[in-house]
């Protein structure tokens, strides 16, 4: 039976050796000290290496994972978020936070008709409190149109 | 009389009107947080770090705001284990044990009175005992030499992964990951890059409010699409609220009780809150003459773990600010808070900057007095905005946990960052793996190479200067207590069974 936590600690052990190998790259200057800037990256790295070990050889009892469609539902959040922080920069904070709001609306709640309003809501009422009331710098609309 | 006019000197600083206004917001959003299930003092004040630092608050003001927060989270987080049997956040567990029961039987009025007196109880006496041991601690701590400090960073990842966790190698495993993290960038001592892959972005190194929102908030998105939210519905119906005073005074006893066992759990880096409240439940249970009652509506299993908990909140402080070790995930984003201010804790703090402390402590003692006064009479107003669903509040909450990062650094680069921390959040929780010292490791993870480095400068590289003073030798021994003994104590304390409690809570 495959394990969550054994799959996760060989995940580590890649990432840890990726971790060393690349710490050993790392230039140092005429200037160091008797330690250096490698020794320190080289000590965390073994502490992965032993802790992913115990992990792949003593996994504890498995979580639910999620299957199927639920993994497409995560894998929309993800995006949405993704896109959302390549979004907000160009078009503006209402639009891009009413859809993102909105979809992830949708799914915790499963019904379209009140994920729009809370969207919409969400976006302009935060939009309020951060612009108006708070006085951060956030551009409500896409360059070019409108304030 | 030091104390007492340091303590005047803090007043006249928090005692204006301005800081006022911003205790008491501070106190109605962090009630509103620790209700909230999903949401615990920890992302609550990590969400509004960058807030408050894009609105250009100063230094005490931004120290008042958040720690009303900080205190107003953890007073919350038992209006829902009260009243949903949903812990607001996860110190707050305890209090379902007999809170919940309380409520069913329709004492739920009395319930929510007696834990608000208790937690007014626990972290009042645990700030004044801030007040009079953190001074204390801080002279000792002119003590500290490099290879001390870097003995107490090892025992605080010690205890806190010993403690916090159940699978020492998931710990440790937590706390590389997160110092790994904090390597990338420039290099202090030669200001070579290390680990950045040409990237500008990472030049700078992650930021550690990058981590702790993508870490506590975003990861609770995906949390919440799993469960679909289980919509929270209130259904206990709360009566007229009257102070049950005879209660008052059957429990006083359990309060004081748990407020002593609470205020050294907290003391102790990396017990924290959580710890505290369940000490504090256990011995008022073993002490109790009516041991059968509790677990079914005992005042006292209401009074002593909500005592504790806010007790250890105030005790997690006296490290944090005298050492700048945090002893529990809320410090370390409350020690967030001091680094992003350029305040840096330990013990010059209280020689160079005393104004910082003292208004601290002045605004912890302001903060509680008006927590006190909206958590007995106002509690309904907390109790209606409980109703808030879940597909309003968590896109809610995520799009603020955006808007903090976007204003702070306006890079696409760092959301995207924090999007990928909350997927390590999601996957780490689903493996039982502890989150927080992945955030002190990013914290703490230059200052323990620094200090690993200026030891090894100072001894010319000779390994046995970090075992060379006895308070060094002392630290040492504790982080390794600290680590293993848990293996050993958990087959002893085992947790009494919660009543069906929810998956989906944060680390204190």
């Amino acid at each position: 039976m495959i394990k969550g936590d054994r799959i996760f600690g060989a995940f580590m052990m890649v990432v840890a050796l990726g971790y060393i190998l690349n710490a050993r790259g790392i230039q140092t200057s005429f200037m160091s000290d008797p330690v250096g800037p490698r020794l320190f990256p080289y000590l965390v790295g073994a502490v992965v290496m032993i802790a992913a070990l115990v992990m792949v050889l003593r996994p504890d009892p498995d979580e639910e994972w999620p299957a199927g469609p639920m993994v497409g539902q995560l894998g929309l959040a993800l995006a949405v978020l993704a896109g959302y922080a390549y979004a907000i920069t160009p078009l503006g904070f209402l639009i891009p936070t009413a859809i993102a709001a909105g979809v992830l609306s949708w799914q915790i709640g499963g019904n379209p008709r009140r994920s729009v309003l809370a969207g919409v809501g969400l976006s302009v009422g935060l939009f309020l409190l951060f612009r108006v009331l708070l006085g951060l710098g956030l551009k409500a609309l896409p360059a070019g149109m409108g304030f | 009389m030091d104390t007492l006019a340091n303590l005047a000197m803090g007043m006249s600083i928090a005692l204006t009107p301005y800081t006022l206004l911003l205790a008491v917001i501070g106190c109605f959003v962090g009630t509103i947080i620790g209700a909230l299930p999903g949401l615990g003092p920890s992302n609550g004040v990590a969400l509004l770090i960058p807030i408050s630092f894009s609105m250009g608050l100063d230094a005490v003001s931004a120290l008042v705001l958040l720690t009303s927060v900080y205190y107003g989270a953890m007073y919350g987080g038992r209006i829902s284990s009260i009243l949903l049997n949903i812990p607001g956040d996860e110190p707050a567990m305890m209090t379902t044990l007999d809170g919940y029961p309380m409520a069913r039987q329709g004492k739920a009025a009395e319930a929510l009175v007696v834990s608000g007196v208790a937690s007014f109880v626990g972290a009042f006496l645990a700030t004044v005992g801030l007040m009079i041991f953190a001074p204390y601690l801080a002279r000792v701590a002119y003590q500290f030499g490099p290879a001390e400090y870097f003995a107490l960073y090892m025992l605080a990842f010690c205890t806190l992964g010993g403690i916090g966790s159940t699978n020492q190698a998931k710990a440790a495993m937590s706390a590389a990951i997160g110092l790994g993290i904090a390597m990338i960038g420039l290099d202090k001592t030669t200001g070579m890059p290390r680990f950045t892959f040409g990237e500008l972005h990472l030049m700078d190194g992650v930021d550690f409010l990058v981590a702790i929102v993508g870490l506590f908030a975003v990861a609770e998105i995906f949390h919440f699409i799993e469960s679909h939210g289980k919509d929270s519905a209130i259904s206990v119906k709360l009566g007229k609220i009257l102070v049950p005073w005879r209660m008052l005074r059957q429990t006083s006893g359990a309060m004081l009780r748990g407020t002593g066992i609470g205020f050294v759990a907290g003391v102790l880096p990396g017990a924290g809150a959580s710890l505290g409240s369940f000490l504090a439940y256990m011995a008022e249970k073993s002490v109790a003459k009516d041991k059968a009652s509790f677990g079914r509506g005992n005042p006292k299993g209401v009074a002593a773990p909500e005592a504790g908990n806010n007790a250890a909140a105030g005790g997690a402080l006296v490290p944090m600010l005298t050492l700048g070790v945090p002893g529990s995930g809320t410090t370390a984003v409350l020690l967030a808070l001091l680094l992003t201010l350029n305040i840096t804790p330990g013990p010059l703090l209280f020689a160079e900057r005393p104004e910082i402390v003292w208004s601290l402590i002045a605004s912890l003692l302001i903060a509680n007095v008006v927590l006190l006064v909206m958590n007995v009479p106002m509690v309904k107003v907390f109790v209606r905005i409980l109703s808030v669903p879940a597909w309003v509040l968590l896109p809610g909450v995520t799009m603020i946990a955006f808007v903090g990062i976007y204003s702070l650094t306006g890079s696409s680069f760092d959301m995207l960052m924090m999007v990928a921390f909350g997927v390590l959040g999601y996957v780490m929780r689903k493996l039982g793996m502890p989150t927080v010292p992945v955030i002190l490791g990013i914290l703490l993870g230059n200052a323990m190479e620094d200090n690993l480095r200026r030891a090894m400068v100072l001894s010319n590289g000779d390994w046995t200067y970090l075992f060379s003073s006895p308070i060094a030798i002392g630290l040492w021994t504790a982080a390794v207590l600290g680590f293993v003994a848990p293996i050993f104590l958990r087959r002893l304390l085992k947790k009494p069974a919660m009543p069906e409690t929810d998956p989906t809570l944060n680390e204190d």
